[in-house]
């Protein structure tokens, strides 16, 4: 009787190799590490010298301040997520990973958006705004200011509508995400 | 007590009875509770010198090696240490002196942010922000230096900290959430390894350093008993499988044999066990073992699949999983008939390309004949260990060592100036043994500030200088591949290294003659103290076989 998951007469041809690969797709990081000075040095450094690019990253406290979490956005498509995972983990400060599969994940990011406008386009923002469930947080005489939460592609397409009636600048936070469900990320 | 003591305590209850290192302003309170801590210190000359005796120490006896160094040039005199042995995975303690907590972010004098500056070449580092933590934060930094993959650990110590009172109570709390290295290994992975070397029909064993820092070289051999497995080794691992044998092909990679490289280019199966796939053994990567599937063995994850995708991957302490591989494999009861014709094939790759050399037909020495000669001068029993470039691989090629530990070099970072200090650490570690030092001409150069430790601390390394008055790696290189423009690698004749030996307090020998060699080299062995013997080896010699930078195993040249 063999062992599940281990064939009985083995052909040597029959072995597939590990990981290694690149998965093609946007990964979200979800990183739990230890509170202490230097953490977040040593994981960008890390990200540096492995020739590895963060899209897009986010650090915060926890409920529990002796924990720190990093929410970062890797392309798949250039890295192979099981190599920058496997070098997370070697930082001993790093407690876990989670690579957030995008179908079980709540995504979120803020951006503030602050666009030229004269009287005529004030109102087409507003609009944008509205229909993008966005608020106006700062409003001048040749200027406002949008905020907008949502995914990656919301904030996208805000710009996208806005861009065009002339964005002075777009701040980011960077993504934050939980898993979907009862249990903990 | 000051905390300073507190440390001395903590490295006693670490087992540490040597440190290597040079005081300064920074870490004077660490120098003043040294003075009477029953610690042996050994004053180098230069703390890279430091950091690689505290290095040589480490390989030699298994045990943490520690430097001490103050903060500013001394911390950053250590960096080459630290990164030599990160790339090696020599378990080492480096502990630095830091300015006064109210002067850190000033650029104070002699301020270095050395934390910083070794991020990328550390296992882990600290800095103390806090007395009372001295205690622990060593704890920690030994035990993360010695376990799961062993690596250098830097605890900086800002000067005044180390001054303050604090209460010291021996604990071995380890508080490491992040950190709890996987050994035992996949029980079903190694079945499946186990099954895959049944029903391999060329399988090549290639083990590395990972065998000897787990002081796995009996599994290791043990494993090859148990069927008639090739066997190589990778530079790291010379002695973790005895170099006289049936099964042995010799070091792989770019300047091994012939045997070992047409093997794995040729096998069905590789089981690498504690190695990494480095460049220099994988040479064309996309052309590396075309026929080959993988297993690999290693404590450290994120080595498996790094470079080559392995189709079973087993993390864990090699030599557990190793010994449970061979009970495994065992109960499979094979019939290694099997392996009549891959062997044939080994034999016949063997007998046409054997490891040689043209000797001299007078008395010039050639540099193989040197190594040869070393293995015969100290029965092929003695520590060696060497600095870097083609003596290096003439070292792996020509002296076959038995022994793990034997063999103690700079293989991931290939640091120059290695040999000498890590000498005297390895002698330091084994008193009883006979250590000696492989040297050429341009890497004794820049460490030869040791001798002047050597002397003074009454350590009794023999140096042999493989001199041919060329950096002579790099003059291979530009021989063969840069058109023979000799840019910038003829040392010549300086210095004169009897003198230099004498002016040091050490015994200086010079050997011209391939006839007298031996007995000069038995000459010096027997002699108190250190010796540098200087021996006048061919000038242009070209250290063969090997494969090209870039180019595939079967394209060997020479």
């Amino acid at each position: 009787m063999g062992e599940p998951g281990t064939s009985e007469v083995m052909n040597l041809e029959d072995l597939e190799a590990a990981s290694g690969f690149r998965t093609g797709r946007r990964h979200i990081l979800s990183i739990v590490v230890e509170n202490k000075p230097g953490v977040l040095a040593r994981i960008a450094g890390l990200f540096a010298r492995r020739g590895f690019n963060i899209e897009s990253l986010a650090v915060g406290p926890t409920d529990d301040p002796a924990i720190s979490r990093v929410t970062l956005t890797v392309d798949g498509g250039l890295h192979p997520i099981d190599q920058v995972t496997k070098q997370l983990h070697k930082l001993i400060n790093v407690i876990k990973i989670r690579d957030l599969e995008p179908e079980d994940t709540v995504a979120r990011e803020l951006a503030l958006f602050k666009v030229s406008v004269d009287d005529q386009a004030r109102d087409q923002v507003m609009q944008f705004a509205e229909i993008f469930r966005g608020t106006v947080v700062d409003v001048s005489r040749r200027s406002m200011t949008i905020e907008i939460t949502g995914t990656d592609e919301k904030i996208a397409a805000f710009e996208k509508m806005v861009r065009p009636l002339g964005l002075i600048e777009l701040v980011r936070t960077g993504e934050i995400a939980v898993a979907r469900g009862r249990s903990a990320t | 007590m000051r905390a300073v003591d507190a440390i001395m305590e903590s490295l006693k209850a670490e087992g540490v009875d040597v440190v290597f290192g040079i005081p300064g302003g920074a870490n004077l309170p660490t120098y003043d509770a040294l003075y009477d801590a029953g610690i042996r210190h050994v004053l180098c000359r230069h703390e890279q010198g430091a950091g690689h005796a505290a290095e040589g120490f480490a390989k030699a006896t298994g045990r943490v090696g520690v430097a001490l160094a103050t903060s500013g040039p001394g911390a950053t005199n250590l960096v080459t240490a630290i990164a030599d042995a990160v790339m090696d995975s020599v378990p080492t303690v480096f502990l630095t002196g830091q300015v006064r907590t109210d002067l850190m972010g000033t650029d104070g004098f002699q301020e270095a942010d050395i934390t910083g500056i070794t991020l990328p070449i550390v296992k882990h580092s600290f800095q103390v922000a806090d007395p009372r933590e001295i205690p622990e934060r060593l704890h920690e930094a030994f035990h993360i230096a010695r376990s799961g993959r062993p690596g250098p650990v830097l605890v900086d110590i800002p000067q005044d900290l180390s001054r303050a009172d604090i209460n010291y109570e021996p604990s071995d709390a380890i508080a490491l959430p992040g950190y709890r290295p996987t050994t035992d290994g996949n029980v079903k992975q190694i079945r499946l390894a186990a099954k895959a070397l049944a029903n391999a029909r060329r399988p090549v064993i290639y083990a590395g350093g990972g065998v000897i820092n787990a002081e796995g070289s009996e599994e290791l051999r043990e494993l090859c008993a148990s069927d008639r497995f090739p066997v190589t080794c990778t530079l790291m691992g010379l002695g973790a499988f005895p170099a006289p044998h049936d099964q042995w092909l010799g070091m792989l990679g770019m300047h091994g044999t012939r045997a070992a490289n047409y093997a794995m280019d040729e096998a069905d199966l590789i089981c690498c066990i504690g190695a990494r796939f480095d460049d220099r053994i994988t040479g064309k990567l996309s052309e590396f073992a075309p026929r080959a599937k993988f297993i690999h063995i290693d404590i450290d994850p994120a080595e498996i699949s790094k470079n080559v995708p392995a189709h079973i991957p087993i993390v864990g302490d090699a030599k557990l999983i190793v010994s449970k591989l061979t009970r495994e494999y065992r109960a499979l009861e094979t019939d290694s008939s099997r392996l009549d014709g891959w062997w044939e094939r080994i034999q016949a790759w063997r007998e046409r390309h054997p490891l040689g050399y043209t000797d001299s037909e007078d008395s010039e020495i050639k540099p193989q004949y040197m190594v040869e000669a070393m293995f015969e001068a100290t029965d092929g029993q003695a520590i060696i260990t060497s600095d870097v470039g083609q003596h290096q691989m003439w070292a792996a090629q020509y002296y076959h060592f038995c022994r793990p530990r034997q063999w103690i070099n700079s293989g991931g970072l290939g640091t120059m100036g290695f040999g000498l200090p890590s000498a005297l650490g390895a002698q330091i570690g084994c008193p009883d043994q006979t250590v000696v030092c492989l040297a050429g001409d341009g890497s004794l150069q820049m460490n030869s500030q040791e001798l002047a430790t050597c002397v003074a601390e009454k350590i009794p390394v023999k140096i042999f200088l493989m001199n041919n008055g060329f950096l002579g790696m790099v003059r291979q290189w530009q021989e063969l591949f840069w058109d023979k423009r000799y840019s910038q690698v003829d040392m010549g004749t300086l210095p004169d290294w009897v003198k230099l030996a004498e002016a040091y307090g050490a015994t200086g020998m010079r050997a011209t003659e391939k006839g007298t060699l031996v007995e000069q080299m038995r000459e010096a062995l027997a002699t108190d103290g250190p010796v540098v013997l200087d021996v006048q080896v061919t000038k242009e010699e070209n250290c063969y076989p090997m494969i090209p930078a870039g180019a595939a195993a079967r394209d060997m040249v020479g």
